[in-house]
This record gives C-alpha cells, structure tokens and sequence, in this order.
C-alpha cells in the first residue's frame, strides 16, 4: 500500500466519482465529478473502471507526494502544468511517481478542474456506492469535506504496466446547448430570446452547487415564486433578481425558483469546465437533437479504451512529442487534443 | 378517487429526466397522485428509469435516454398516471417528540403575537395537526409535510436566516416541517426535535417515506435533552405507531 500525501491544495478540490443517485426522493443529491468525461479519461488511462474515485483538482495548484512506494497517477480535464521532481508530465497520459517524488500541479488553464486518477483507485468506505464528496450531507470518504494540505490517500502501489496516453476529442467552443422547459412557459417569448440571443459570464462566486450567471435581466411573467419541484444537474434556475443560476453537482434535490431550461447532459461537463468570466452562449436544440447528442457522449464514454495509446518512455522526450503533435501546427482533432499543444508548450 | 382527473402535464427536465406536473399548486388531491404515480412506478419498473422524485405537485422521472426517450417514456407514464388513485398509499405513521418555544424556537412568541394568539395555542394547534410527508427534498430528510390548519398559515420571514439549528420544527406559508441538517431557512422555528429524519451509521439511513403520516407530541426541555443524546447514540426517537 502507498499513499498520496497532499503537500498543498487549493479550496474546491475534493474525491470525486461518479456519484450517488437512488436516494434523491429523500433530498440526497448525487453529486459526483463536475466533468464525467475528464474522470473517465483519467480513469481509463490507469486501467480503472471510468467512475472510479478521483481526485478532482479545483482552478489552484496543488502537490502531492508519494509515500510508502511508487503511485501511477493520470490527469484529465483543464490543462495546466504538471511536472513530477522536474519532468514535464502532459494532460492526458499517465505516469509514475517513485517513492518520495512531488507531482506539482499549476493553475488550470482553459477550464476549471483536473481530474488525478490514481491506479486503483483510493481507498475509502463508501456510502450508497460512492466516495463523492458532499460536505453538507457529511458524505465522503475518506474525507467528508474538501481536501486540504495534510491529507493523505490511501492508494495501491503501481502496477508498473507501461505508461499510456489518451486521444480525446478536441474541446468544443460552441454555445452550450439547453432544451427548454420544465418552466420555460412562466417566460415570455422575448425573454427566452434574449437569453440566447446574449452573451453570458459565469460569476466567480460560483461553486459545485451552482453557477451564477451574469448577463441580461431575464424577467419571469407571472413572479418568482413556484411551488417547488424537483431539479436536475444543469437546472437554469431564475430567482428574482433576474440572473439565472445553473444547479451543478452538489445541487438541492428540490427548488422553489422557475427552470427556464435545463443545460443538455452531454454539455454539462464542458458547461462545468468553462472558467469564470469568460463569455459564452447558450442554443436550444430539440429533444431529439438533445438525446442523440446523449447516445453519442455514453457512446464516446464507453469507448475510451479504444483510444489508448502506448507512449514510450516515463520520461518524456519533449522535444519529440513536440514535433510528433505540433510541426507546422497540423493538429488533427482527433490525432493530438489541443489540452496535449497546451501542456507541451512549457510553463508560462 | 379515479381516474377522471386530467392528464397530467408532461414537461421536459433536460435529455435525462421529465416532470410529470399534476397541479402547480401545492393540493392534497394533485399529490396523493404524485405518490400513487411513484408507486406504481416502483411495483411495475419502466425500462430506462433510474430514480423518481415525488414533490407536492410533480412526480420527476430521471432515466438513461440511451435506453429510453422522451416521447416513449412520456407514454408510459401517461399510461400508468390513468391508474385509480387509492385513498391512502403509505399507512406509515410516526409520532414525533418535539420541544416548542424557548432557545428550541425562537419565533414561536412573534407568531402567537402576529397571530393574536397565546403560545400556548399555536403549540395546540400545530400538534393537534394530522399530517402527510408529502415531499422529502432540498437537503437530505428534510420533510415537507401538508395538513397544517389553516389558521397557523403566515407568509415565510422577510429575511431568510442563514443558518438554523439540526431539527428544526417550522411553519412557511401553508406548510409545517422536520429538517434534518443545519441550514439556511425562511420559515418560523417553532421548535425541535431530537429525531434525526436522515443520520449516516444508523439503518435505515432515512426514517421517513414520502405519503408517511406524522403526528407531534410535545416534550419539554429536559427531555428533549435526553433523546437527543439517545438519537446520536442511532436510537429512533420517532415511535412509530402504525405500519
């Protein structure tokens, strides 16, 4: 057994899985990794099953150490500079720490949260299936509340199985797309209009439980005031001050606020990852068009294996990698992710 | 009760859940629906459903859109909603100690005084009250209960606190309610209770079913000390007196 102690960490980093659902009739939230496609990745790339509990990295940097034996580790989601006693280690590949080595992460760049999967996983005891943090339910394990410097995770020593990288598909800039309703009639067709018509920006008093927005005042017909229903990751809540609220992971169950729309589920993660003040748009597609796009994420989910490749060495030959991905900046979607172009170009 | 009701409506929550709406208004008919729709769902499960969430008037459905979508699962629903309501779907009922006024609730004076009425007989009131849990949410085992007289109704606080003690006994508007956790609340405290409607290392985790029926019991501050030391131990506390 090794462990992984936290040297430092910065606020809204926690263990994070897939979560618990089944217990929301009595007012228990799933909650669970803000990008499922990013923990999965991560997941994938150390040979764990794709919801495996993870940690997942906030917008600050962080340390981490290993103890007590060598920790494969892999990170997935926002880019940042990672580097483990000095080697440059890329988004989206696995690597080892040996005995005493500090993996050093930076600040997130162009998203919000990384995911470090840890080969086999964490230790801990779950409750309703799930290590997931939720700190107002005093769930998770084997922390029930964010991490913080001190912290040590339990985890298996490595396997030494060779190292790997993922080729996922290139992060998307379009609008975020939402279906309308269940509420989007307690608006008029002009307001509805105006939301995606505008451009947005997500407050930084944002966190797991919500996004605030910033943007045009969206004005509610017939009050703000419903008699409460249920919520699902990506509500579009409009309270009244007109500025609508997303419901993210750590959401109530139930809310007393109109839902104007409902971000689609194969949209949420990269909606989640999309940093604090910067502009974005909404669209609104069809139900089917939303279904199909959902079909297509469990279908990208469920073949991630598939897009595992060897890499050679531990140690990465920057300088070859750097040619392989970016010569003449002819980088394939599909071929070199551009989280890969990011983390190759060396610290800021 | 049968089935002459209205359909209910249909609304779409995202690729991956629906709201069956019954009422928009909070209606004891419109949710003994919601809890015979969430248990005929239970007795005859739909392909595709993974959890369903009762509320006072909306039944949420969530389920895989990769299994099942919208417009089939609409009609299943539809489907099952024309089933004769029964009269009662759960015969579950609890008796719940609470401890009224005092540093336990802090607004029970302000009440009586909006109220024109003594302390004393807003406590009568409120325990003589039969009532339904009719929604669990927001928190984890906080308990919405319907059936609160009439004349305890009053509008929530102008000012919500932040922060308002485990326990917790409240009225809001037309509604009464147990929370669980600590938490930020609008509602009046009228008192509290050493029950703990959701506690981790206790089985059940959850003590209270959505269409359970509860009924108060007043206690007084010593007692309450007392089971609620017994209820961190894992005790009920609850009694429950029928099943």
């Amino acid at each position: 057994m090794s462990s992984l102690v936290i040297d430092s960490i910065g606020p809204a980093s926690s263990v994070q899985d897939g979560g618990r659902p089944g217990s929301q009739r009595y007012g228990l939230v799933p909650s669970g990794a803000m990008d499922r496609l990013a923990l999965a990745a991560a997941n994938t790339l150390v040979g764990n099953e794709p919801f495996t509990a993870v940690v997942e990295v906030g917008p600050f940097g962080a340390k981490f150490t290993a103890r007590g034996g060598t920790v494969r580790v892999a990170m997935a989601g926002a880019s940042r500079n990672a580097d483990i006693a000095g080697r440059t280690v890329a988004s989206d590949m696995s690597a080892t720490l040996a005995e005493g080595e500090t993996l050093t992460l930076g600040f997130a760049r162009g998203g919000s949260f990384s995911y470090l999967a840890i080969e086999g996983g964490i230790e801990g005891e779950p409750k309703f299936g799930s290590l997931a943090v939720n700190a107002r339910a005093g769930l998770g394990s084997p922390y029930p509340r964010p991490l913080q410097s001190g912290d040590a995770l339990q985890v298996k020593a490595a396997s030494g199985a060779p190292e790997r990288r993922i080729e996922l598909p290139a992060a998307s800039e379009a609008p975020i797309r939402i279906v309308w309703g269940p509420q989007d009639d307690e608006f008029a067709g002009d307001t509805k209009k105006l939301f995606v018509d505008s451009e947005w920006k997500i407050s930084p008093t944002s966190d797991r439980m919500g996004y605030r927005l910033e943007g045009p005042m969206i004005k509610h017909l017939h009050g703000h005031n419903i008699v409460s229903d249920g919520t699902v990751d990506g509500s579009l809540q409009v309270p009244g001050n007109g500025q609508p609220i997303v419901l993210m992971r750590d959401r109530g169950t139930s809310g007393g606020y109109p839902k104007i729309a409902t971000v689609i589920s194969a949209d949420f993660g990269r909606f989640a990852q999309t940093p604090a003040g910067q502009p974005f748009r909404f669209t609104a597609v069809s139900m089917a068009e939303a279904q199909a796009e959902a079909r297509k994420f469990a279908e990208l989910l469920r073949t991630l294996p598939e897009r595992l490749r060897a890499i050679e060495s531990v140690d990465l030959n920057i300088d070859a990698l750097h040619d392989a991905n970016v010569a003449g900046h002819a980088v394939s979607a599909v071929d070199a992710g551009t989280w890969h172009a990011e983390a190759l170009a060396g610290p800021d | 009760m049968t089935s002459t009701f209205p359909p209910p409506r249909l609304l779409p929550s995202g690729d991956s859940a629906i709201t069956v709406e019954f009422s928009r208004n909070i209606d004891d008919v419109a949710n003994r629906r919601v809890l015979a729709l969430d248990r005929a769902m239970a007795a005859e499960p739909v392909t595709g459903v993974t959890e369903t969430v009762p509320t006072y008037r909306s039944l949420l459905v969530h389920y895989d859109p990769v299994q099942v979508d919208f417009d089939r699962l609409g009609g299943q629903i539809l489907t099952l909603a024309q089933r004769p309501v029964p009269a009662a779907t759960n015969t579950r009922r609890w008796r719940i100690p609470v401890c009224y006024g005092g540093e336990h609730g802090i607004d029970l004076e302000d009440v009586a005084k909006t109220l024109n009425i003594t302390p004393e007989e807003i406590v009568a009131r409120h325990v003589a009250g039969d009532y339904r849990v009719a929604m669990i949410g927001f928190t984890p085992g906080w308990s919405y209960l319907s059936g609160l007289t009439e004349t305890l109704h009053m509008p929530r606080r102008q000012n919500p606190r932040l922060l308002t003690p485990a326990g917790t006994v409240s009225i809001g508007g037309v509604q009464t309610g147990v929370q669980c956790l600590a938490g930020p609340s609008g509602w009046h405290l009228l008192g509290r209770t050493a029950v703990r409607t959701y506690q981790l290392h206790r089985d059940p985790i959850f003590l209270l079913e959505p269409g359970d029926n509860i009924t108060f019991t007043p206690v007084d501050a010593k007692t309450f000390a007392d089971q609620d030391r017994a209820a961190e131990a894992g005790e009920f506390i609850a009694e429950q007196i029928a099943s």
